[in-house]
C-alpha cells in the first residue's frame, strides 16, 4: 500500500528524468521511463539557446518573483502580525478582521480587477504588476500573530522599553529575532505560494522577458501540437524549475515539515 | 479599515502613550502604525480595492452606441450581469464540472493522505523518512508543471497511461478522471504530512489504553486517532474545497493536449474566457464575485461545523 502510493508519486518525477535525456525522436518511440540514447546535453544546449536564452530569464524572474517576494512578504507580515499581537492601537481588531477576510477571497477573483487597476495605473505587463499582489499575505499575518503569542513574553517586552528602546528597534532587535522560527516558516509558505502562482503572471504579462519559469514553459507548451520541437524544450525546462526546489526540501526538511504543520494547528 | 491606519497616524509621532483602560497591552499607536502601514496598504490596495471595483464593475456593462464609431458607454445594468452568468449554459456547465470533480477528488485526494499518513504512523511502516519524502515530493512540483508532466503521461503516442486506461484519458468522458488524478497527485503528500504531524500528537497514553482494551490497529485508527485529530481533518477540508472551487491551471494546461477542455470548462477557466477573450469585464465581474462568494460562504459553513463538533 505504502509502496503504491511511493510509486504513484515518484514514477511521473522519473518519467521526466528519463524523458529529459532522449532526442525527439526516441521521445515517441521508446518507452516512457527507459533510457534512449544520451540526448541530455543537447536538450539542455537547445534549451538554454532557444530565443535568445529567454529560459535563464525566466528563472531569474522567478527567483525574483519568489525569492525576495517571500522574504520582504514575510517581513511585513511578521511587522503587521507582531502589532496586532503585542500593542494596542486604534482600529487594531478591524485590520485584523480585514485581514481574516482577505485569507478566504479567492485569487481568481482579484485576477480581472487587479488586471484593469494595473492598467489605469500603467503597471501592466512590468515587475511591480506580479510582484506586488504576490507580496500580500494576510494568511501571514495570521501566522505571526500566532507565533508573535507564542514566542515573545511581554516582559522582555516591558524590559526593552524601560531600557529605552524603541518600538521600532524592540520588534526588530527583539521581538524578530524570538520568532525566527516562524519567520522562516512564513518565507516557505510565501515562496511556494508565489512559485506556484500561474494565473496573475498569465493575466498580466505579455513580455517573454518578465515570465517566471511556470508561464514560460506553459507559453511553449501552447505550441508543441504545431510544432513538436518544443516537446523536450517544455520537458527539459521542466525538469530544470523542479529540481532546484526538489533538493531545497531534501536538503531544509527538517525546517519545510515544522513549517508546513504549523500553519494547521489552529 | 482606512480607519485603521489613519487612526494610527492620528495618535503618532512614535510617542510612548503608557497603559490603557484595554488591559496590559500598552497603547503604541505609531509605532503600531508604522509596523503596520506596508501591509496594510498592500491588503488595501490589492485586496480590498480590487473587491470593491469588482463589485462596482459587475453592475456594469460596455454597450457600443450607434455603429459603434463612438466607442463603448458604460451602463448601469443592476443585477444583469449576474442574471446573465447564472442563465448562461457554459457557466452551468462549468459549475457542474467543478461539482463533480470536487466529489470524486476531495474525498479521494484526503481519504488517500489520512490512510497514507495512519499507515506511517502506525509501528508497522519501516523507513518512516523515505516513505514521508517519496508522498511529499510532488507538492514541489508547481501546478503547471504537473500539468505538463501528466498531459504527457496521458497523451497516446507518449504515454504508457491511455494504452492501460479503459478509458481514453484525454477524451470527453477520460478528462474529469485525468484532472482529478493530477490534483491528487500534488496535493495528497502535502495533507500527508500535516495529519501524519497531527496523528504524532495524539497521547500515546490513550493509544495503550485502546490496545489494552484489546482493540485493533483498525479500530484503534477508527475510534481513537482520527477522532482526535477532527480539527485538522477539517482544515485541511477547508482548503481542498477552496482549490477545488478555483481549478484552473491544471484544465487551461491540459487544452495544449486536447479539445476535451473547453475554453470556459471550469468557472475560473469562464471568468478568463469572459474577461480575456470576450472582452466582457461586467459578465467576468459578476462570474468573479460569485466564485468569490461560493467559497467564503462553503468556508466559513465548514469551519462553523468544525468549531461545533471539535468543543
Amino acid at each position: 500500500m505504502l509502496g503504491i502510493a511511493a510509486l504513484y508519486s515518484v514514477l511521473p518525477l522519473m518519467w521526466l528524468v528519463t524523458s529529459s535525456t532522449k532526442s525527439l525522436g526516441d521521445f515517441s518511440t521508446t518507452s516512457a521511463f527507459e533510457f534512449a540514447d544520451w540526448n541530455l546535453p543537447a536538450n539542455l544546449r537547445a534549451l538554454f539557446s532557444e530565443a535568445d536564452g529567454v529560459f535563464l530569464a525566466w528563472a531569474r524572474n522567478s527567483v525574483l518573483y519568489a525569492g525576495v517576494g517571500a522574504v520582504l512578504g514575510a517581513l511585513i507580515c511578521t511587522a503587521c502580525g507582531y502589532a496586532v499581537a503585542k500593542l494596542d492601537f486604534p482600529g487594531r481588531r478591524t485590520l485584523f478582521a480585514v485581514t481574516l477576510t482577505g485569507v478566504l477571497v479567492p485569487t481568481t477573483a482579484l485576477a480581472l480587477p487587479l488586471y484593469l487597476m494595473a492598467s489605469e495605473f500603467r503597471l501592466v505587463d512590468t515587475f511591480w504588476a506580479v510582484f506586488l499582489p504576490l507580496l500580500t499575505n494576510p494568511f501571514g499575518v495570521y501566522l505571526a500573530r500566532v507565533y508573535a503569542e507564542a514566542a515573545v513574553p511581554d516582559e522582555v517586552l516591558e524590559a526593552a522599553r524601560i531600557d529605552g528602546s524603541g518600538e521600532l528597534k524592540t520588534f526588530f532587535r527583539v521581538a524578530l529575532p524570538m520568532m525566527r522560527p516562524g519567520f522562516v516558516t512564513i518565507i516557505l509558505f510565501q515562496f511556494v505560494q508565489i512559485w506556484n502562482n500561474f494565473f496573475l503572471p498569465l493575466v498580466m504579462l505579455t513580455d517573454p522577458r518578465l515570465f517566471p519559469l511556470s508561464l514560460g514553459l506553459y507559453q511553449w507548451s501552447t505550441r508543441v501540437s504545431q510544432f513538436p520541437q518544443y516537446n523536450p524544450l517544455v520537458i527539459t525546462g521542466s525538469l530544470l524549475a523542479v529540481l532546484p526546489i526538489i533538493v531545497a526540501f531534501l536538503v531544509l526538511q527538517r525546517q519545510w515539515r515544522s513549517g508546513l504543520t504549523a500553519g494547521s494547528v489552529k | 479599515m482606512s480607519r485603521s491606519t489613519s487612526g494610527g497616524v492620528r495618535s503618532g509621532g512614535g510617542a510612548v502613550l503608557g497603559r490603557t483602560t484595554a488591559g496590559r497591552m500598552p497603547r503604541f499607536g505609531g509605532a503600531a502604525a508604522l509596523l503596520c502601514a506596508p501591509f496594510a496598504l498592500l491588503l488595501i490596495g490589492t485586496v480590498l480595492a480590487p473587491v470593491t471595483y469588482a463589485l462596482y464593475l459587475s453592475l456594469f456593462t460596455e454597450r457600443l452606441s450607434g455603429l459603434g464609431f463612438s466607442g463603448p458607454s458604460r451602463a448601469f445594468v443592476a443585477l444583469g450581469n449576474y442574471a446573465d452568468v447564472v442563465t448562461d449554459p457554459d457557466f452551468l456547465h462549468g459549475v457542474g464540472n467543478v461539482a463533480l470533480y470536487a466529489v470524486i477528488q476531495v474525498p479521494l485526494m484526503l481519504g488517500g493522505a489520512l490512510v497514507v499518513a495512519l499507515l506511517i504512523d502506525s509501528a508497522v511502516a519501516r523507513l518512516k523518512q523515505v516513505w514521508l519524502l517519496a508522498v511529499f515530493l510532488p507538492y514541489a512540483v508547481p501546478g503547471v508543471i504537473a500539468g505538463l508532466i501528466w498531459g504527457y503521461l496521458y497523451s497516446p503516442d507518449i504515454g504508457p497511461i491511455s494504452s492501460i486506461a479503459p478509458i481514453d484519458p484525454l477524451g470527453a468522458n477520460g478528462i474529469l478522471p485525468s484532472v482529478v488524478n493530477i490534483a491528487t497527485w500534488q496535493w495528497m503528500g502535502y495533507n500527508m504530512i500535516i495529519f501524519y504531524t497531527a496523528l504524532r500528537t495524539v497521547p500515546r497514553e490513550l493509544l495503550e489504553a485502546a490496545r489494552v482494551d484489546g482493540a485493533g490497529p483498525i479500530r484503534t485508527a477508527l475510534s481513537v486517532k482520527l477522532p482526535s485529530i477532527r480539527p485538522t481533518l477539517f482544515v485541511g477540508l477547508v482548503f481542498t474545497i477552496i482549490g477545488a472551487l478555483q481549478l484552473f491551471t491544471e484544465p487551461l494546461v491540459l487544452q495544449s493536449f486536447t479539445g476535451a477542455v473547453t475554453s470556459t470548462w471550469t468557472p475560473s477557466l469562464y471568468v478568463y474566457d469572459s474577461a480575456f477573450v470576450a472582452g466582457d469585464y461586467g459578465r467576468a465581474a459578476a462570474a468573479s464575485v460569485l466564485l468569490g462568494l461560493v467559497s467564503a460562504v462553503l468556508s466559513a459553513v465548514v469551519m462553523r461545523f468544525s468549531a461545533r463538533r471539535s468543543r
